[in-house]
C-alpha cells in the first residue's frame, strides 16, 4: 500500500492505481477528457497534468502509476498553466457553436472551459473544418467538434468488440471515422454518444429535441430484455424524450443497449388509450365500465377450467401478482408466463436464474453457451462476457448455430447431440469442463423453447451442476423477457399437466405467443400497444408502459428492481395492477389491496424473495433430480431473429425500424450514401 | 588537434571502397568478434560505460547505462534490440552513409549489442525512403548470415542471433523510440506513454532496447580498440568521435567524422570549405538538427560541438547536424519552414502538439510577413511553452525549441518586420 | 479511397515475398508485416492503394480493415489517391530550402507542366513537395521511385524532368560531379585510405 502526498495531504492507496485515481480518493478533482475508467488509458488529452515533486515536467496523472513517497501537487501555478494551455489548444479548432449544439448543458468541454479556461481567445487563425461522417441511424456526427480523445474508438474496439472505428490521418488532420463510413454495427453502439465529451457524437433520433435543463429525470430500470439495466428516463411533459444509462456496477456498469436507449419513441405510437370491445367483428371504443363489465360477465359465465391467463414479457410483478390472485379467486389454474413455450422448471429459484450473476462472469475461466445468442438476447451480458475475455484466461465454447459474439467462440456443435456427448463424457470438452477452475454454463431459450426442451434442460442442467465449485453455482439460464423471473417466482405456471383448451384467455401484455392455438376463445387483452394481442382481442383493457408506472421487475439474476413512473399513461389507460383490481370488483371478488403499497406488502408476505431491493440472494448449487428422456430434435434455433424488434414497444419504434433496415434486413444502405435530414 | 584517419571509425563513410563483407573485413570489421562476445555481457556493458559513449540519436544518453537497464535474466519473454534507422531529423544524413557504405559495422554492432542485452533477435527500422540504403544493408545482412557471422551460433560464440530489416513508410515521428515500436508492431506511429519504458515492456510487450544506428555501429570498434581509446578522444563526458552533417550555406556541404568537442567554426572551415562568403557572412547556425535552438554568429564563433558545450548555450548537439545560414537568409522563414515540418509530422495523438504545431506555424507565417502585433511575439513564446514539456513525446519540445531560439536571438528582426509592415500600411492609408 | 470495388491479389512473386516478410515476425505478430505488405501492394497496383488492396492485406494478416486503413493514412509513402505511376518528390525542408529547393520545385513544375500535388494528364508522373528525405548535405534533392537525385539546381532539375518525361535513363546520386557526401572537390578526411573499386 504505497503512501503518497497529494496537495499536502498524506494518503495510503492500493498499489497499481494511477495518480489520478489516488487524487480522486483524496477528494481532489482532476479534469480529464480522454481518461475513462472503463477504457484503456490513452493519455492524449493532457488535461490531467499534475506536478510531481522532482519530476522535470508535469505528468499525466491518468497514466502514471502511484509510487511510494510520491509528492503530487495539483494546485500550483504550473498545473494551472498546463490546464489553461490544454484548454486553449482544445478550443482553437473547436467551433463556437454551443448555442446550436445538442451537447450544450452537458458538455465536458463547456464545463471545463468554464472551470479551467481563459476568459478570452488568442487564436486568430482560421479554424479547422472536418467533414461529418456517417455512423449509422443512431449516432449523429459533427466532426468539427471532435477533440480526438479517442474514447469512441477505444469503446468500439475494447467494449463493443467491433473494430470498425478508427482515427485516420495524422496531426491536425486526424479524423475519427468508421471504416468506409459504414454504420457502426453493434448492439451497444450508442454508448459512444455518452462517452463523447463534446458534441461530436450526439444522438441522431434526439437531435434538436430538447435541452437537458428542460427535462425531468426519473431513475428506472429497462425492460427491453431480462438484464434489467439501470436507466434514466428523461421526460418533458408527458413525453419520454430520451433514455440514458445509469450506473449499476452489478448489472450494466454504465452501458445500455441501443434498443434500451432508442425503442422509447415506440411509446408514442400505436398506443391503446381507451378500452375497446369487439362488436360484429370490429373493435369499438367503450367505457371502462362497459369493458370491465363485459370481461366480468364472460369470466363468470365460464367454467374455471376453461379460463386461461398468459403473462407477457414486459409485465410488472405487481400486475402479475394481482392477476394470479384474481385467477385464484375464480378457481382458474391454467396460468402461463412462458410465452415462448420454454420448458423451464419453476420449482426452485436456482433452476431458472442466472446464478453466477452478471458481475460474477468476471470470475469465470470457462463458459459453455447452449442455445443462446447473448449478443442479441442480452447484449449487456455479452459485453460482460467480452470484458471477461479481454481480461485474459477465458475460453468460450457454444452449442448452436454459428455465432459472432465479438470474442472468439469455439463452436462445439449445433444441437442436443453435442450436449449429450459432453454429458456422457465422450466429447473432449467434458474434460475441459471438469478441469476448469471456475466454469459457467449459459442455457438459452433457443435450447428450451422446443418440443424436447425438457430433455435438453435435463442434459444441460447436468452439465450446469458439474460447473459447481466451492461457493460457486455455475449454472445460468439466459432469459429474454423482463417479466419472466418475477412471474416464475410468483408461480405463474399451470397447476396441472394438461389443461383443457380454454374458452376465455386473459392476456396480460402477451404478444409473443401463438394466438392461433386459442381457436375461437374469447380473448381479453390488457396492455399498452395495439400489437398482436390487441388485434386478436375481444376486449381491450388499456394499460401502462414501463415508463408510466411504478413497478417491480426481477432481472435474470433474480435481482428485484424498481421501475418508476416517469410520465402518465395516455388517455384513459391505467396502471396495470389497478385494472386487475378494478376487474376484481366487477367480478364481486375484490382483491385485498387498494394501494400499491398494500399490494406490495401482500406480495412480499407471500413471496419473501421480493423483499431485498437491488440485491441478489445467491442460490447454492443443488443437483438436479428431475429426469427426462433423451432429446429428439435437431439443431437449436436462437429465439431472436431481429434484435431491434422484440416486443410491442420496439416494434412500434421508428428508430428501431431504421436499425432493422440498416443492420438486419440490409434494406437500407450501410454507408454514407444514405441521405437523411441531418446528414451532410 | 584534429582527429587522425587512424582514429576514424567509419573508414568507408563516403563509399569509396567496397561496402560488402570482403571490403568490410579489410577495414577490420568482423575481426574475431567471438573474442568480444567471450568477454561476457557484463564486461561488454561495463566497457561501453567506460568508453563514455552517449547515444548518437539526439538525446545523448549513456549507451552502456541504457543496455544495463535490460533485465539480467529473461522472465520467459524474449529480449529485443531495435535499431533506430528512421533518420529524418532535418539536417541529418549520417546514418544513411553508415548503412549504404559501412553496413557491416552496423550488422556486427547489432550482434554485439543484442548479445549484451540478452536479445536473440534484432530489428533494424529503416525509413522507407531509404530504398537503396536498405538494399545495401540487406546485402550485408545476407552476407553475414551466409558467413555464419549471425544466425545460429553467431561467429561460433554459441549465441543464436537473428537480424531483420524492417522498412518504414514515411513518418518522422517513428524516430521516437516508442512510436517506432508501435510502427514495428504494425500500427500508426504514435508514441506510447512512459512508464512503462521499453526496457520493461517494449516491442511486443517484451524488454527492448532502442538505439540509433551510429551508436550501435561504433560499438564493435570501441570494444576492439578498448574503451580507453574512445574515452581519450574528445572531452570529458563528451567522448569519442562523431559523424557530423554540415549543410546549408557552406561552400562544400559534407558528412565528416570528427572528434567530439571540435569547435564549430573549425569543423566548418576545415571540412565544409567555410561559410559561403566567409565566416563574417555568417548569420546563424542550427548546430544539432532542426529540433535544437538556433545560435547567432557570436556564439558560433567559439562554441564547441558537444553535448555539454551546446547545452550551456541553451541549444544542443542533437544529431550533430549543422545547418548553416549566411546573412542572405530569411531567418524567420527558415524557422517557419521548420514549424511547417513539425506540423506535418505531428502524429495527432496529444492535444498540445496536434493543435499547437499548426497554430505556431500559422503565426510564424504571419511573422515572416510581419503581419502581426508586437505582442504576438510574446504570445507565440507563451504558446511554445504550453507545448514544451506538456506532450507525450519530445516532438512537441522539438517543435517549440526552434521558435524559442528564434525569439531569443532574433526578436529584433521579428519586431523590425512588424514595424516595417505597419509603416507600409500607414503610408498607404 | 473511394475507388469502385475490385478485387486484388498478390502476384505469385509478391505473394512469396509477402510470406517471407511475415516470417520475420514472431507467431501471432503478423500485423508487424502490414507496412511492407502495403508497400508491395501499392507497387503492384501502380503506386496506389484502394479499398481492395487494404482489405486484401487486412485479410492476409488477420487485421480489421479500419486498422489497416489507419496505417495507410498515417504514413506519407502510401497513396490513397492517385499520385502518378512515377512520383517526383522534391524535398523543401529548411536544409534543402536554404540551398534553392524553391528553384528546383519551380523547374520541375515548369518542365512537367503541373503544380506540386498534381499528376500529369496521362497519369504517369506525379509531383509533390515532401519533408526532409535525409540527404541534407546533398541538398537540394528529390526522389524518383527508389532513387535520390542530389546536389541539384534549376538546370539539373529541368534536365532530369525532361529525361523522365522522355523515358530516358536517369543517373541517380549527386548531379554536380561529386561521388557521395564528401566535400565537393575532394575529401578532407580518409585520405589515407585509397579509394578502390566499390
Amino acid at each position: 500500500m504505497p503512501k503518497l502526498t497529494i496537495d499536502g495531504q498524506e494518503i495510503e492507496v492500493e498499489a497499481g492505481i494511477t495518480v489520478l485515481q489516488a487524487c480522486e480518493r483524496a477528494g481532489v478533482e482532476i479534469p480529464r477528457f480522454c481518461y475513462h475508467e472503463r477504457l484503456s488509458i490513452a493519455g492524449n488529452c493532457r488535461m490531467c497534468l499534475v506536478e510531481q515533486e522532482k519530476a522535470p515536467k508535469p505528468i499525466a496523472s491518468c497514466a502514471m502509476p502511484v509510487m511510494e513517497g510520491m509528492v503530487i501537487k495539483t494546485d500550483t501555478p504550473l498545473v494551472k498553466k498546463a490546464r489553461r494551455g490544454v484548454m486553449e489548444f482544445l478550443l482553437v479548432n473547436h467551433p463556437l457553436d454551443c448555442p446550436i449544439c445538442d451537447q450544450g448543458g452537458e458538455c465536458d468541454l463547456q464545463d471545463q472551459a468554464m472551470a479551467y479556461g481563459m476568459d478570452h481567445g488568442r487564436y486568430h487563425e482560421n479554424k479547422r473544418a472536418v467533414r461529418d461522417k456517417y455512423m449509422g441511424p443512431l449516432v449523429k456526427t459533427i466532426m468539427t467538434r471532435c477533440i480526438h480523445c479517442t474514447r469512441c474508438v477505444r469503446f468500439a474496439t475494447e467494449v463493443a468488440g467491433v473494430e470498425e472505428l478508427g482515427a485516420l490521418g495524422r496531426g491536425e488532420h486526424m479524423e475519427i471515422t468508421t471504416y468506409l463510413e459504414k454504420a457502426l454495427a453493434s448492439e451497444v453502439s450508442a454508448n459512444v454518444i455518452d462517452l463523447c465529451p463534446v458534441g461530436a457524437l450526439t444522438s441522431r433520433p434526439y437531435a434538436f429535441n430538447a435541452r437537458p435543463w428542460e427535462l425531468r429525470k426519473t431513475e428506472s430500470v429497462d425492460v427491453m430484455d431480462a438484464v434489467g439495466a439501470a436507466i434514466r428516463v428523461d421526460t418533458r411533459g408527458r413525453e419520454v424524450m430520451r433514455v440514458l444509462p445509469r450506473l449499476n456496477e452489478d448489472v450494466n456498469e454504465e452501458w445500455i443497449s441501443d434498443k434500451s436507449r432508442y425503442a422509447c419513441d415506440g411509446l408514442k405510437r400505436q398506443r391503446l388509450d381507451r378500452p375497446y370491445i369487439r362488436k360484429d367483428g370490429k373493435l369499438v371504443p367503450a367505457s371502462w365500465g362497459e369493458a370491465l363489465g363485459a370481461v366480468a360477465a364472460k369470466l363468470k359465465g365460464t367454467a374455471p377450467a376453461k379460463i386461461a391467463a398468459r403473462v407477457g414479457d414486459l409485465a410488472d410483478a405487481e400486475s402479475i401478482f394481482a392477476l394470479k390472485g384474481l385467477m385464484a379467486s375464480l378457481g382458474a389454474t391454467n396460468l402461463e408466463c412462458r410465452q415462448d413455450g420454454a420448458h423451464l422448471p419453476s420449482a426452485s429459484r436456482g433452476d431458472y436464474l442466472f446464478n453466477t450473476t452478471i458481475a460474477g462472469i468476471e470470475k469465470a475461466d470457462l463458459c459453455l453457451i447452449v442455445g443462446a445468442n447473448p449478443r442479441w438476447e442480452a447484449a449487456l451480458v455479452n459485453t460482460r462476457l467480452r470484458k471477461r475475455y479481454m481480461m485474459g484466461g477465458f475460453k468460450v465454447a457454444a452449442i448452436g448455430p454459428k455465432l459472432d459474439l465479438t470474442y472468439p467462440v469455439e463452436m462445439l456443435g449445433d444441437g442436443p447431440s453435442t450436449l449429450a456427448a459432453i454429458a456422457d463424457g465422450s466429447h473432449p470438452f467434458a474434460e475441459k469442463l471438469k478441469s476448469a477452475k471456475v466454469p459457467m454454463l449459459i442455457l438459452g431459450m433457443g435450447a428450451l423453447s422446443r418440443p424436447d426442451g425438457a430433455a435438453v434442460y435435463a442434459l444441460a442442467r447436468k452439465l450446469g451442476d458439474a460447473c459447481a465449485r466451492d461457493g460457486w453455482n455455475g449454472f445460468n439460464v439466459l432469459h429474454t423477457a423482463a417479466s419472466r423471473v418475477a412471474a416464475l417466482d410468483l408461480g405463474f405456471v399451470p397447476a396441472t399437466q394438461n389443461p383443457e383448451a380454454p374458452e376465455v384467455v386473459y392476456l396480460l401484455g402477451a404478444d409473443e405467443l401463438d394466438l392461433a392455438k386459442f381457436g375461437k376463445a374469447f380473448v381479453i387483452y390488457q396492455g399498452h400497444h395495439g400489437d398482436r394481442g390487441a388485434h386478436r382481442a375481444d376486449v381491450i383493457l388499456p394499460g401502462a408502459a414501463y415508463t408510466e408506472k411504478n413497478g417491480i421487475y426481477v432481472n435474470l439474476e433474480g435481482r428485484v428492481q424498481l421501475g418508476r413512473l416517469a410520465s402518465t399513461p395516455p388517455g384513459e389507460a391505467r396502471e396495470d395492477w389497478k385494472i386487475v383490481r378494478a376487474l376484481s370488483d366487477a367480478l364481486g371478488k375484490p382483491l385485498p389491496f387498494n394501494t400499491l403499497e398494500a399490494l406490495r406488502q401482500k406480495l412480499v408476505q407471500a413471496h419473501p424473495v421480493f423483499a431485498p431491493i437491488g440485491q441478489v440472494t445467491p442460490v447454492a448449487s443443488m443437483p438436479w433430480s428431475g429426469s427426462a428422456s433423451a432429446p429428439s430434435g435437431g439443431a437449436f434455433a436462437y429465439p431472436i431473429q431481429n434484435f431491434y424488434m422484440t416486443d410491442p414497444i420496439s416494434r412500434a419504434s421508428a428508430t428501431m425500424a431504421e436499425c432493422t433496415e440498416a443492420f438486419v434486413t440490409g434494406t437500407a444502405p450501410m454507408d454514407a450514401n444514405r441521405g437523411t435530414g441531418t446528414h451532410g | 588537434m584534429a582527429l587522425q584517419d587512424k582514429d576514424r571509425i567509419f573508414t568507408n563513410l563516403y563509399g569509396f571502397q567496397d561496402f560488402r563483407l570482403a571490403g568490410a573485413r579489410k577495414r577490420g570489421d568482423w575481426d574475431n568478434t567471438k573474442a568480444i562476445l567471450d568477454l561476457g555481457r557484463d564486461a561488454i556493458i561495463q566497457q561501453m560505460k567506460d568508453s563514455g559513449l552517449r547515444g548518437r540519436g539526439g538525446a545523448g544518453f549513456s549507451a552502456g547505462l541504457k543496455w544495463s537497464f535490460m533485465p539480467k535474466k529473461s522472465d520467459g519473454r524474449p529480449h529485443y534490440l531495435v535499431v533506430n534507422a528512421d533518420e529524418g531529423e532535418p539536417g541529418t544524413c549520417k546514418d544513411r552513409d553508415i548503412m549504404r557504405h559501412d553496413p557491416h559495422k552496423l550488422v556486427e554492432g547489432c550482434l554485439i549489442a543484442s548479445f549484451a542485452i540478452g536479445a536473440n533477435a534484432c530489428y533494424i527500422y529503416i525509413r522507407g525512403e531509404f530504398a537503396r540504403e536498405a538494399e545495401n544493408l540487406q546485402t550485408a545482412i545476407d552476407e553475414a548470415y551466409a558467413a555464419g557471422l549471425i544466425g545460429k551460433n553467431a561467429c561460433g560464440s554459441g549465441w543464436d542471433f537473428d537480424l531483420y530489416l524492417h522498412r518504414g513508410a514515411g513518418a518522422y515521428i517513428c524516430g521516437e523510440e516508442t512510436a517506432l515500436i508501435e510502427s514495428l508492431e504494425g500500427k500508426k506511429g504514435q508514441p506510447r506513454l512512459k512508464p512503462p519504458f521499453p526496457a520493461g515492456a517494449g516491442l511486443y510487450g517484451c524488454p527492448t532496447t532502442v538505439n540509433n544506428v551510429e551508436t550501435i555501429a561504433v560499438a564493435p570498434t570501441i570494444l576492439r580498440r578498448g574503451p580507453a581509446w574512445f574515452a581519450g578522444i574528445g572531452r570529458q563526458n563528451n567522448t569519442g568521435t562523431k559523424v557530423f552533417c554540415i549543410s546549408g550555406h557552406v561552400n562544400k556541404p559534407c558528412n565528416v567524422e570528427e572528434e567530439m568537442g571540435i569547435p564549430l567554426k573549425e569543423i566548418i572551415e576545415r571540412h565544409a570549405g567555410g561559410v559561403r562568403g566567409g565566416w563574417d557572412n555568417l548569420l546563424a547556425i542550427i548546430p544539432g538538427g532542426s529540433s535544437v535552438p538556433v545560435l547567432p554568429k557570436a556564439i558560433c564563433d567559439t562554441v564547441l560541438m558537444d553535448f555539454d558545450s551546446l547545452r550551456a548555450q541553451r541549444s544542443g548537439l542533437g544529431t550533430a547536424a549543422v545547418i548553416v545560414m549566411d546573412k542572405s537568409t530569411d531567418i524567420v522563414k527558415a524557422i517557419a519552414r521548420l514549424s511547417k515540418f513539425y506540423m506535418h509530422e505531428s502524429c495527432g495523438q496529444c492535444t498540445p502538439c496536434r493543435e499547437g504545431t499548426g497554430w505556431m506555424w500559422r503565426v510564424m507565417e504571419r511573422m515572416v510577413r510581419g503581419d502581426a502585433d508586437i505582442a504576438e511575439i510574446d504570445m507565440l513564446q507563451e504558446v511554445t511553452t504550453q507545448i514544451d514539456g506538456h506532450t507525450i513525446c519530445a516532438l512537441g519540445d522539438a517543435a517549440a525549441w526552434p521558435i524559442q531560439g528564434l525569439i531569443r536571438h532574433f526578436r529584433p528582426e521579428m519586431e523590425r518586420r512588424i514595424a516595417e509592415r505597419r509603416g507600409l500600411k500607414q503610408a498607404a492609408e | 479511397m473511394s475507388a469502385p470495388r475490385k478485387t486484388f491479389a498478390f502476384t505469385p512473386e509478391n505473394l512469396a515475398e509477402a510470406k517471407k516478410i511475415i516470417a520475420k515476425y514472431p507467431a501471432g505478430r503478423q500485423a508487424s508485416a502490414v507496412m511492407p505488405l502495403l508497400a508491395i501492394a501499392q507497387k503492384q497496383n501502380d503506386n496506389l492503394l484502394t479499398q481492395a488492396e487494404l482489405e486484401y492485406v487486412a485479410d492476409m494478416l488477420g487485421m480489421a480493415p479500419i486498422r489497416v486503413h489507419e496505417v495507410a493514412s498515417f504514413y506519407t509513402m502510401y497513396n490513397l489517391k492517385p499520385a502518378g505511376k512515377v512520383q517526383v518528390q522534391v524535398c523543401t525542408t529548411t536544409p534543402c530550402w536554404l540551398r534553392g529547393s524553391d528553384q528546383v520545385v519551380e523547374a520541375c513544375e515548369k518542365a512537367l507542366g503541373i503544380h506540386c500535388g498534381e499528376v500529369t494528364a496521362d497519369g504517369k508522373i506525379g509531383l509533390i513537395e515532401v519533408e526532409c528525405l535525409g540527404a541534407c548535405v546533398n541538398a537540394p534533392m528529390l526522389q524518383i521511385g527508389d532513387d535520390y537525385y542530389e546536389d541539384l539546381d534549376a538546370e539539373s532539375a529541368r534536365k532530369l524532368m525532361e529525361a523522365l518525361k522522355a523515358g530516358g535513363v536517369l543517373k541517380p546520386g549527386p548531379q554536380n560531379g561529386r561521388k557521395t557526401s564528401e566535400p565537393l572537390g575532394g575529401a578532407t578526411t580518409l585520405t589515407s585510405f585509397p579509394a578502390e573499386k566499390a
